[in-house]
């Protein structure tokens, strides 16, 4: 008899069976690529999924405009190498309002360059499903949701109204200006998605390995200097330090962790010793309780 | 428990090693906040280290503000997630929990036990091996227990777990767990469960949680993570007969042609012979394509691209099957009916039907009856409401392929989606296909040469004298018949067409049209096909043959 699916195979084929549904039921579906881990194991993902074609459905990533150098160089390789077509929408207005997460704080700043560009771009291009990297075990307001998440003609998530989902079944029918955003590894936890990247040899961006890099510490966190955007305030001096990121989002927002782990099962090591989450790491979800849900209602993603 | 913190720290190839070899649980939980629910996954969640610091200091901030202990940790809080439930201290809906230990990874449905129970216990039911169905030691098995208990028998799990929790508020004492769990078993007998495992408890203390419990010297069980780590799963579904639904047809350049789908039931190798239920069509399995080469086998569970060596015309909603045992291919399937929706169940109007990957408009015919879930008793109704559950007939505008969801929970079941709010409105789950009144005589010609054993057996059907009724048109009905079958057929039969009279079949669907132009093709004879109210009908006859005694009524067929 053959042998067991390990946990890893039954989530990836899981995951499959997801991008399958959604590139047969949808018209304009979208990846939002996000340039993290869990992106580069969506993006893997998509690519079993429609072997040897390649994934029916572009990239898009909504860039802040803040993030750091090496994920923009990373996304334009990984989106070359994979022959897909790769989408990057800035919220322009957003730009010549001089919207920085310095000067407007990290709150308006998010709403404004990441959720409101985010649905510009769905608006913009008409995409009536968006796949998105979020795990139900990321956050606790995330532990609810559906992996097909409807949301209205005005991209808002009412957790009143969203569909029961059994079995593998989902309902994908919308009317016209809706949409549906889809989590195909929301089943997936931290470690999960670590041991698939080492298992499955899968790309990712340099950060998530430890280099000395220059830093600054602020209210108690380690933030990368990536360029001469981030100023100095008074007080703080620029140090070298071994560092990596555990996850990664805009670079003055997302602070780094000291660390010797320069391999993937170093990661993998230092993940299982350390006992603190890793969206402990995004100064966005501290602001407030409940805070990722209020941003999700608004249509962050 | 979980991480064995020394192996990683010296040897984390090891360790890699080891979980890459980890097996897949998904359970649900049931019972109410009072059983102690929360507590117990909490800990299960606390125990397997993913709980981590900054998660326990805003735990313990929220347990201040908002908790319900007294300022002590309320791990309910741990798991509620929505803003609006967690201030009217609530939970509404279904939540995902995760842990690993050393041997498996976990799932975990946590879902609540308040009055929109049946919608979201079913829901988080649908996808789960084993259910742990909670009760207080001191209160024994309740109308709530009865509730989970046929609710989860409903969505077909077999493997029960009875959490006798709060175990220390009764000093431990084993007759009483003893009373608990005979109780249970009584009420039990009659749900089909294939194993129940009660267990002591008391999850504040961590009683038989993890390690045996000192309190209970008496009990020689499994802890709960003990039964949890090596309750069998595997295997089950891969011994059915093989079912692949398509979800898509890959077609990168001319020359690849892929059929892609997740596997249901069974294993496939290269070679194997399949079919397609829709249209009758056979090939066999050319490659089984994935990004890390062809596979030699694909199992159940599996997301697979299967290349076939003919070239013959399947899409999204067909069903691949084992040749030797089709799914069910018709139009009026039975089923139990789980309404999910405020509106209620409109009988007659037309809702979609997503079973599998086909999507198909139909229309509930019949309510049959309704189910209390508090008594199990059977009462009449004429429609369903939010959380009732019933036994109804269904019209599909055409047949699709399905297994009774006893024998297959991926082939057997469905969902109901309202074609104007696009809602979700209800979850279904085939019981059989639904009796057709027989309309004629002439059934007494079917002689069963292998013992009917359900689906999946060949059956033999002796078309002799005691298939002809009459002079002009005799008729044989072949709706009773779900498996495969074969005609034998007699030379007085054969006489009998020779002579100009005629012979309609009524078949049950379209997948029988196969066995009927075979057995007709085989003996020279010709056919008329036609669709009616009734379903499909063949009427076969000898061509050239003048008829002396047609009869003029020829059942409403039309032909």
């Amino acid at each position: 008899m053959s042998l067991n699916l390990t946990h890893l195979q039954q989530l990836e084929a899981e995951s499959i069976h997801i991008l399958r549904e959604v590139a047969a039921e949808f018209g304009n579906p979208v990846m939002l690529y996000s340039i993290g881990k869990d992106s580069a194991v969506m993006l893997h993902l998509a690519r079993k999924a429609f072997y040897p074609a390649p994934p029916p459905f572009p990239l898009l990533h909504v860039d802040t405009t803040w993030k750091f150098r090496e994920m923009i160089e990373f996304r334009d390789k990984m989106a070359a190498e994979c022959g897909l077509d790769l989408i990057v929408h800035v919220n322009e207005e957003g730009v010549s309002q001089g919207i920085s997460p310095f000067t407007h704080g990290s709150s308006l700043y998010t709403d404004i360059m990441k959720t409101e560009g985010l649905k510009q771009a769905l608006s913009r291009y008409k995409f009536d499903a968006a796949f998105g990297g979020a795990r139900r075990d990321e956050e606790k307001s995330r532990a609810k949701e559906r992996i097909f998440s409807f949301r209205s003609s005005n991209h808002r998530w009412d957790p009143k109204i969203q569909r029961p989902e059994l079995w593998n079944l989902y309902n994908s029918r919308i009317k016209p200006g809706e949409s549906i955003r889809v989590f195909p590894i929301s089943n997936w936890t931290e470690l999960d998605v670590w041991q698939y990247i080492h298992l499955e040899q899968i790309p990712i961006v340099p950060l998530y390995y430890a280099a000395v890099r220059p830093v600054v510490l602020r209210d108690g966190m380690l933030i990368m200097v990536d360029d001469d955007r981030l100023e100095l305030k008074s007080g703080e001096t620029v140090q070298y330090r071994s560092v990596r990121f555990r996850t990664l989002g805009c670079y003055p927002l997302t602070a780094a962790v000291e660390s010797e782990a320069d391999t993937l099962p170093r990661i993998i090591q230092e993940m299982l010793l350390t006992r603190t989450s890793e969206r402990q790491g995004r100064l966005i979800d501290h602001d407030q309780a409940g805070s990722m849900e209020k941003k999700k209602q608004e249509g962050y993603f | 428990m979980a991480h064995q913190s020394e192996l990683i720290e010296k040897d984390i190839f090891a360790y890699l090693k080891s979980h890459e070899e980890k097996s897949l649980l998904r359970f649900i939980t049931c019972g109410s906040v009072d059983d102690g629910k929360s507590t117990l996954i909490g800990r299960l969640l606390w125990d397997s280290k993913m709980v981590f610091e900054d998660q326990l200091a805003s735990l313990e901030a929220d347990s201040k503000k908002v908790g319900t202990q007294g300022g002590a940790i309320d791990y309910a809080l741990l798991l509620d997630g929505l803003q609006a439930e967690r201030e009217q201290g609530i939970t509404i809906d279904v939540a995902y929990r995760y842990f690993s230990t050393d041997r498996r990874k976990f799932i975990v449905a946590d879902t609540p036990g308040h009055e929109q129970y049946t919608r979201n216990m079913v829901t988080g039911a649908s996808t789960a091996q084993v259910a742990v169905i909670l009760v207080d030691a001191r209160k024994g098995v309740l109308t709530q227990t009865r509730r989970h208990s046929f609710l989860v028998s409903l969505v077909g799990i077999r493997r029960i777990v009875l959490a006798v929790n709060k175990m220390d508020l009764i000093d431990f004492d084993e007759q009483q767990f003893e009373a608990i769990r005979s109780d249970y078993e009584r009420f039990a007998a009659s749900l089909g469960f294939g194993n129940i495992t009660a267990i002591p408890l008391s999850a504040l203390g961590g009683d038989n949680m993890i390690e045996p419990s000192p309190n209970t010297p008496w009990y020689k069980g499994p802890t709960l993570i003990q039964y949890l780590e090596n309750v069998q799963i595997e295997g089950e579904d891969r011994e059915k007969a093989f079912r692949m639904p398509v979800q898509w047809v890959n077609r990168p350049h001319l020359d690849f042609r892929g059929f892609c789908g997740t596997v249901a039931s069974g294993v496939i190798r290269p070679g194997d012979e399949l079919l397609v239920a829709s249209s009758g069509r056979s090939s066999r399995v050319k490659r089984i394509v994935t990004m890390n080469g062809d596979l030699k086998e694909a199992v159940a569970g599996q997301s697979v691209t299967l290349t076939l060596a003919d070239e013959i015309d399947i899409s999204r909603g067909d069903m691949l099957s084992a040749i030797d045992a089709p799914p069910i291919h018709a139009r009026h399937p039975e089923a139990y009916l789980v309404w999910m929706h405020e509106e209620p169940l409109q009988p007659g109007q037309i809702y979609l039907i997503k079973s599998a990957t086909s999507t198909t408009p139909g229309r509930v015919t019949d309510v049959q009856y309704a189910v209390d879930v508090n008594t199990l008793e059977q009462k009449q109704v004429p429609t369903l409401g939010l959380n009732e559950i019933g036994v109804v007939r269904l019209e599909l505008d055409r047949p699709i392929s399905f297994d009774p969801y006893r024998q297959n929970r991926q082939t057997g079941s469905f969902i109901l989606i309202d074609r104007i709010s696009n809602a979700t409105v209800a979850a279904g789950m085939v019981i059989a296909v639904a009796p057709i009144e027989p309309q004629k005589t002439g059934l007494s010609g079917l002689t069963p040469l292998v013992p009917d054993a359900g689906n999946g057996l060949l059956r033999r059907i002796s078309l002799n004298e005691a298939s002809i009724s009459g002079i002009g048109v005799s008729v044989v009905d072949l709706t009773g018949e779900s498996g495969s079958i074969e005609f034998s057929v007699s030379d007085s039969f054969l006489g009998y067409l020779g002579k100009g009279n005629r012979v309609l079949f009524s078949l049950r669907d379209i997948g029988q049209l196969q066995a009927v132009a075979l057995m007709a093709y085989e003996h020279a004879l010709s056919f008329e096909f036609d669709r009616t109210a009734e379903g499909v009908s063949i009427l076969i006859f000898k061509r050239g043959i003048r008829s002396g005694n047609r009869v003029s009524d020829d059942g409403g067929t039309g032909i």
